[in-house]
């Protein structure tokens, strides 16, 4: 009887294999996969993110079915789902909380890439992918912070609408506009920024996570000593570094989420304000156009980019100079002339450019949370010179420094 | 690498603190298991607060689930609008009206406990001071020119600021210093209350499923190590 049972589900994967590439796929991704077996603490938050770009997804959709995306009625609902919704303050908060630690994830993800060099040649357009996701992101947080439709919710939106009114020659006035859909945040920006929040940003970020995952496949995963495992092959081609991805790192991954969901669980059930971090305080008066709270502050995860703005006095000038920020993170494949790719091997300049550049993200982090008086200008102004000379002086500092001999095969520590 | 980041935000606290410079150094017990506090704060609430303030987001049927009164109990004693007790708190006050006799129409008061905070909440309770200057004799240096007039004056007593900004009684209210500590405090539990209901439950089941997860990750780790042995 169990023999018969096996026969029938393996002629049943036989029957779909025929039709459509199920065993070859899993083979291909999972099974077959072959990833250096020299992973450590950092490349836990790939699976990660994809862990907290799921439950984003899950709880979204049981937030959709009970929220009401207009002026009049949005703070309530928000309020209706924190009450009267069985369950829904859980859901509530493991949305609220899964997208700070969504951007928790995402920037060790990248710190990770930078310190092992994975944005090296062969893997320039995954970490493309990766900063288009990044951007998608953000476009995504910054528009569902609108829906609870808050103080913060809606000074946030119209402050940083009001960015693009810094554009010359008459266009930035009529592109808020046309992005606000209104003179002022109101009605049908709710409503749009509720369309794309919930169905274009995620349908592309889908598409765009999807391409980020093949394009790792195609060149496979760079690891701690940024060398290439498929230089030494056994005699069956298989990377000798190399392990299946499944089981091997299927089940680390299973742990690192376990050790995840500990800390995500003690956020959502103890703190799920982040004391005003994660959900601050002004945002539970719902918004009124006609009081400006007395300081208006990104979320944290906008913070480094929003103290960058401030830091410059012009505001055009200030506009671009964030942009900046950004779009400079796009260049790194090419700013990075090192031989090597791993910080291990790397000479003390390199060492040193990193430990500034964590610094000066971390305290414009801090600044971009505060009101902005002049000392706090000022460091602001030095961090971002650091963070701007990080990357632009990156092809002479990677050039000059001499390296460290590279290992042949992958190290254990 | 961690030692500098540790330090690095070590330098930055002093900044950080002072930058929250609104909320009053006040110390306030919040303490949501004391379910006979809560109801003292609830019949405050009910008896000085809420002829004027609404708690719209939050229904009266609620207050006596989590509150452990009987939905006759709640009616009697909390309803004084003829609403049913599955109704919102809402105010049989006009919003002009309010804001025709005080200036400003009477906040909602659901959320304040999240958005204000009990400390300023406690604060402002404290605080008020005759003030001739003003419109109803009375000011807050919490909320300076602030609209509400001084409800809980009549068990306080009323108090004058001196130059130094000390607040003094000046005249007795029905109640003592320790006796008004405890209503302002068993108020604010309410409100802090009803700023979040599920704060009665949530974190009774977080240690549950942190409990649950500890257990997962514990196996998970021992699954990870026996799929490694056979490496190297």
């Amino acid at each position: 009887m169990v023999a018969t049972l096996k026969e029938l589900l393996i002629g049943l994967l036989g029957w779909v294999d025929t039709r459509f590439p199920l065993t070859k796929w899993w083979n291909e991704h999972l099974a077959q996969y072959y990833a250096p077996k020299n992973f450590n603490f950092w490349y836990f938050f790939g699976s990660l993110a994809l862990l907290v770009f799921v439950n984003q997804i899950v709880t979204g959709i049981f937030l959709t079915m009970n929220y009401k995306p207009s002026e009049a009625e949005a703070f309530a609902s928000v309020e209706y789902i924190m009450r009267d919704v069985s369950w829904g303050w859980l859901i509530r908060y493991m949305h609220s909380v899964g997208a700070s630690l969504f951007f928790v994830v995402i920037y060790l993800h990248m710190f990770r890439g930078l310190i092992y060099g994975s944005y090296k040649n062969p893997r320039e357009l995954l970490w493309l992918f990766g900063m288009v996701i990044y951007l998608l992101l953000m476009a995504e947080a910054f528009m569902g912070y609108l829906l609870p439709w808050g103080q913060m919710s809606f000074w946030g939106a119209q402050v940083i609408i009001n960015l693009f009114g810094a554009i010359p020659f008459g266009i930035g006035d009529a592109l808020t506009i046309w992005i606000r859909g209104d003179f002022a945040v109101g009605d049908p920006t709710l409503n749009r920024f509720f369309a794309l929040h919930v169905a274009a940003i995620p349908l592309l970020l889908v598409a765009l996570v999807f391409f980020h995952i093949i394009a790792l496949h195609e060149v496979g995963s760079n690891n701690p000593d940024g060398i290439d495992i498929k230089k030494h092959k056994g005699p069956d081609g298989i990377p000798l570094d190399g392990i299946p991805f499944h089981p091997y790192y299927t089940v680390k991954d299973i742990f690192g989420t376990g050790v995840f969901l500990i800390l995500f669980a003690v956020i959502i059930f103890f703190a799920p304000e982040m004391t005003g971090k994660f959900l601050e305080a002004d945002n539970f008066v719902a918004s009124n156009p006609m009081v400006t709270p007395t300081h208006i502050a990104p979320l944290w995860y906008f913070a480094p980019f929003y103290a960058i703005l401030r830091a410059v006095p012009d505001k055009l000038m200030g506009v671009m100079a964030m942009g900046g920020s950004i779009g400079v993170m796009f260049l790194l494949p090419w700013l990075d002339r090192s031989p090597v790719n791993s910080i291990r091997y790397r000479g003390p300049l390199t060492k040193i450019a990193v430990t500034l550049f964590v610094i000066a993200f971390l305290v414009l982090g801090a600044l971009g949370t505060m009101p902005a008086g002049d000392t706090e200008t000022l460091i602001a102004r030095i961090c971002s010179v650091i963070y701007f000379a990080f990357f632009l002086l990156m092809p002479i500092y990677t050039t000059i420094e001499k390296t460290l001999p590279e290992p042949d095969r992958v190290t254990m520590k | 690498m961690r030692s500098i980041i540790r330090t690095v935000l070590l330098l930055m606290t002093p900044v950080m603190a002072s930058a929250s410079g609104a909320v009053p150094d006040v110390h306030v017990e919040v303490d949501l298991a004391n379910i006979a506090g809560l109801q003292r704060g609830a019949q405050t609430f009910f008896n000085y607060c809420a002829s004027c303030h609404s708690a719209k987001y939050q229904r009266y049927s609620r207050v006596a689930e989590d509150l452990q009164l009987s939905y006759d109990q709640v009616e009697a004693n909390m309803v004084f609008t003829g609403a049913k007790v599955t109704d919102h708190v809402v105010v049989a006050m006009d919003p002009e009206d309010g804001e025709r006799w005080f200036g400003q129409a009477p906040p909602d008061l659901t959320l304040v406990g999240r958005s204000r905070g009990p400390e300023w909440l406690y604060a402002y309770l404290k605080s008020y001071h005759n003030d001739s200057s003003r419109p109803l004799g009375v000011n807050n240096p919490l909320l300076p020119g602030t609209a509400m007039p001084a409800v809980l004056a009549s068990l306080q007593g009323e108090q004058e600021m001196d130059a130094d900004g000390h607040l003094h009684l000046v005249t007795e209210g029905s109640l003592d210093e320790a006796e008004y500590d405890r209503l302002v405090t068993d108020l604010v539990n309410f409100m802090v209350y009803i700023g979040e209901p599920a704060q009665m439950v949530r974190g009774s089941i977080g240690v549950k499923v942190i409990l649950f997860l500890m257990l997962f990750t514990f196996l998970a780790y021992l699954l990870k190590r026996e799929f490694w042995k056979d490496l190297h």
